[in-house]
């Protein structure tokens, strides 16, 4: 099928979907459902996994109409693990009996997933993870403790990777599951962050049981699945071409305006923090059209470094333009558990917020000093640090 | 606009690039460029020569007064390369020289100007700073007065680009009626450059003193001030791909050192202080090329440019002189050496950074432009 002919069945399909479930008059769940079985849902995917198989660039184009028509979107958020990382990982590494139980109401958002990689001992060295689970029968027994779990305390199911060999190097003795959230033995508490907020949780798993059919690929394939769903993280943490002068570099504006102290040289440092924003953005649009064209390159890769770095000098940028206004914080602090629906939004934080929150960004999804590595070693081609966890049974690596 | 932005180049454009690329490496002599670093007036003239076979120094300037009528990307096409190899050749100031006769001339003049600058037998420079913190600069004190056949110029212009090479100057002064830039040649009585030390040696600077010098009434250029704008407009997006070949030297050298020194058993490179200077100097080019580009390819549309131009200048500058800076320190020791070619690199960042308005004057600009009042 020829580019124009893909185009012109995305367009029929999207057509006859708008046609049959006008937005205005069809509930969110059930448009979701339309637009699923429409192969409109990732319309990349194939046939009966919510697609079209048709090229992944049509997605914009879907984007797009669904949302000039005010078709509601929000399930992207509210099942933002399941949708931006979890369908792709079903996608890649599901059988087919995985991939049509779980992707439909993924996608309706009837189940909200959340994904379990970090352990209290396994951040940026998550391969090193300490999570155990030990065959009995049909199914896998779980026991340990996995961190910073968005949507924990909503999810119907989770992805877990756990170590399933001990005795292998620490990258072979892992396994990928998909474990029910509601299930006995499976413990989910909010971690209160510096705002006071719980976006996330930590999970407790007491002699959990996962039936062996919820296995992803094979037992000791555990981190070639991850591995997917990383990528898929990055790409959506730091991949956005958002529009020119929005998110953060916006609220520094507007806070210039509203608090600003007038002086030249802040002037001129929002000015240049504006530039360096903007030249991100521009930077994302290329790597997006190199990769559209074929000839990927380094561009693609600096992105989530970049944002965070950035985001963390501009938040911290605005509160000092503040002037004593910048050491108060109208929202104050209170423990509360973070919402995933259209609030989200909706919701306006202050400058101080987002300067507390921006601190995660060089921590999340891969810490910049990781990030660094990765730029300096896969894309400059710098040779490792040398390892003292290499080819070593995980059991005897030191830990803690 | 926004929507409109593409990175795409054109399967020409990218020849052109490796045909220069190909063509600097085969003769820049840093033996050589060291030996000009001593002198006022460097002047690589095998690049010179062959960029003016190649019909590479009036590439913007168009086919009916003897260039080839490219765009602002074909001439960043080539900057770029120029920069990555810290080349001296007075191609700037011909752009800058070319530009404001391009914007201000009649076609009487261009013809007569603007073919023996296309070709490279003139070395054509403008002439507007004449205080180190000038900003969008126009007449300065330099004044043309109305004589019996002509004018006559009086002023002093500084920090003039290639000033030691140049066999022409197109110089701002103030007229009656405004802003007018006049076309003196450099042997006209009344005319003297005095060479100064450029930091960046492989750019020479000067001064130059305009003493009741005659100007023909054809060779004066009137109502220039938008000339003058626009030929430094055009002039940063020359530097800003300038930089970014610059920068990307810097990355390139830093990387292959860093993984061939050994120190402590080991490549340096594989040292996380070592590789994190590095990932940042890719952030660093690939930003910089982001905006370089952006801003050539829409130097043409006011309204975009208004940003570019300025974003450009800031980010770019300030990528290379980081990137210039941390390459020295990754090569520790050799790259302080006047043997080791980085310090010609440093130089240039340093000094690109200083040329055409601070930055920090283009920082005012995109917060006008963008509407941070």
């Amino acid at each position: 099928m020829t580019g124009s002919d893909q185009a012109a069945l995305v367009a029929d399909a999207i057509d006859k979907l708008l046609g049959d479930n006008p937005p205005a008059t069809t509930e969110p769940k059930a448009f979701w459902g339309a637009q699923f079985d429409a192969g409109l849902a990732w319309v990349d995917y194939e046939p009966g996994d919510g697609g079209l198989g048709v090229s992944r660039r049509h997605r914009e184009l879907v984007s797009r109409r669904l949302n000039d028509a005010d078709a509601p979107m929000w399930n992207r958020m509210a099942n933002i693990i399941g949708i931006g990382m979890g369908a792709g990982v079903l996608v890649a590494h599901g059988t087919d009996e995985q991939r049509q139980r779980w992707l439909r109401p993924m996608f309706t958002v009837d189940e909200v997933w959340c994904q379990m990689f970090s352990e209290p001992d396994a951040g940026s060295d998550v391969a090193g993870l300490a999570t155990r689970a030990v065959k009995d029968g049909d199914e896998w027994v779980i026991n340990g403790q996995k961190v910073w779990t968005t949507l924990a305390h909503l999810a119907k199911w989770g992805m877990v990777v756990v170590r399933t060999d001990p005795d292998q190097p620490k990258h072979k003795g892992l396994t990928y599951f998909i474990v029910d959230m509601e299930s006995d033995g499976v413990d989910v508490r909010p971690i209160y962050q510096i705002t006071g907020e719980a976006e996330f949780n930590e999970v407790f798993f007491q002699d959990a049981r996962i039936p062996d059919s919820h296995r992803l690929e094979e037992v000791g394939d555990g981190w070639r699945v991850a591995m997917t769903t990383l990528m898929n993280e990055r790409v959506a943490i730091g991949g956005n071409t958002v529009p020119r002068g929005s998110g953060m570099i916006g609220v520094a504006v507007e806070t210039w305006e509203q608090f600003g102290s007038g002086e030249q040289s802040d002037r001129r440092e929002l000015a240049r923090l504006w530039g360096e924003v903007e030249a991100m953005r521009l930077t994302a649009i290329r790597a997006t059209q190199n990769m559209t064209a074929g000839v990927p390159g380094p561009e693609g890769s600096t992105g989530k470094l970049a944002w965070a770095d950035l985001n963390k000098e501009v938040s911290s940028f605005t509160v000092s333009m503040m002037g004593l206004e910048g050491a108060t914080i109208p929202e104050g602090y209170t423990l509360e558990r973070t919402v995933y629906d259209t609030r989200m939004t909706e919701r306006v934080l202050s400058p101080q917020r987002h300067f507390l929150r921006a601190r995660a960004n060089s921590i999340e999804g891969g810490t910049s000093e990781i990030m660094r590595n990765i730029l300096g070693e896969r894309v400059l081609g710098l040779p490792g640090e040398p390892r003292v966890d290499k080819n070593v049974p995980w059991k005897e690596v030191p830990r803690g | 606009m926004v929507d409109a932005i593409t990175f795409a180049r054109t399967d020409e454009q990218t020849m052109l690039g490796s045909t220069v690329r190909d063509f600097l490496e085969a003769t820049v002599d840093f033996d050589a460029v060291r030996e000009m670093s001593t002198t006022q007036d460097a002047m690589d003239m095998n690049v010179w020569t062959g960029l003016g076979e190649m019909g590479l120094i009036g590439l913007h300037i168009p086919e009916e007064y003897g260039g080839a009528g490219f765009g602002a990307t074909e001439v960043g096409v080539v900057f770029q390369e120029l920069g990555r190899k810290v080349a001296a050749a007075p191609l700037l100031s011909s752009v800058l020289a070319s530009t404001a006769i391009l914007g201000a001339g009649t076609d009487d003049q261009k013809s007569r100007f603007l073919p023996q600058i296309a070709t490279g037998e003139t070395v054509a420079t403008l002439a507007v700073y004449e205080g180190a913190h000038d900003v969008d600069p126009g007449a300065g004190d330099a004044t043309l007065a109305m004589s019996d056949d002509g004018w006559v110029l009086n002023g002093v212009k500084r920090y003039v680009t290639d000033a030691p090479n140049a066999s022409v100057f197109v110089v701002s002064a103030s007229t009656p009626d405004g802003v007018a830039l006049a076309v003196v040649s450099s042997d006209t009585s009344g005319v003297s450059v005095a060479a100064t030390n450029s930091l960046d040696a492989t750019r020479p600077l000067g001064d130059v003193t305009f003493s009741e010098v005659h100007v023909n009434a054809d060779d004066v250029m009137s109502e220039a001030s938008n000339a003058i704008a626009d030929s430094l407009n055009m002039g940063v997006v020359c530097l800003a791909a300038e930089q970014v070949g610059g920068t990307q030297w810097c990355l390139e050298t830093s990387v292959e050192y860093a993984k061939n020194r050994y120190q402590f058993g080991r490549a340096i490179g594989s040292f996380q202080a070592i590789k994190h200077l590095c990932a940042d100097m890719l952030v660093g080019v690939e930003h910089a090329r982001s905006v370089a580009w952006h801003a050539a390819a829409t130097i043409d549309d006011p309204e975009e440019s208004a940003i570019a131009v300025p974003l450009a200048r800031s980010v770019c500058s300030d990528a290379y002189v980081k990137a210039a800076g941390d390459t020295i320190q990754i090569l520790g020791g050799i790259g302080f050496t006047w043997e080791h070619e980085a310090h010609l690199y440093f130089k240039r960042a340093k000094s690109t950074s200083l040329l055409l308005g601070s930055v920090d004057s283009y920082r005012d600009r995109l917060a006008d432009a963008v509407g941070i009042s």
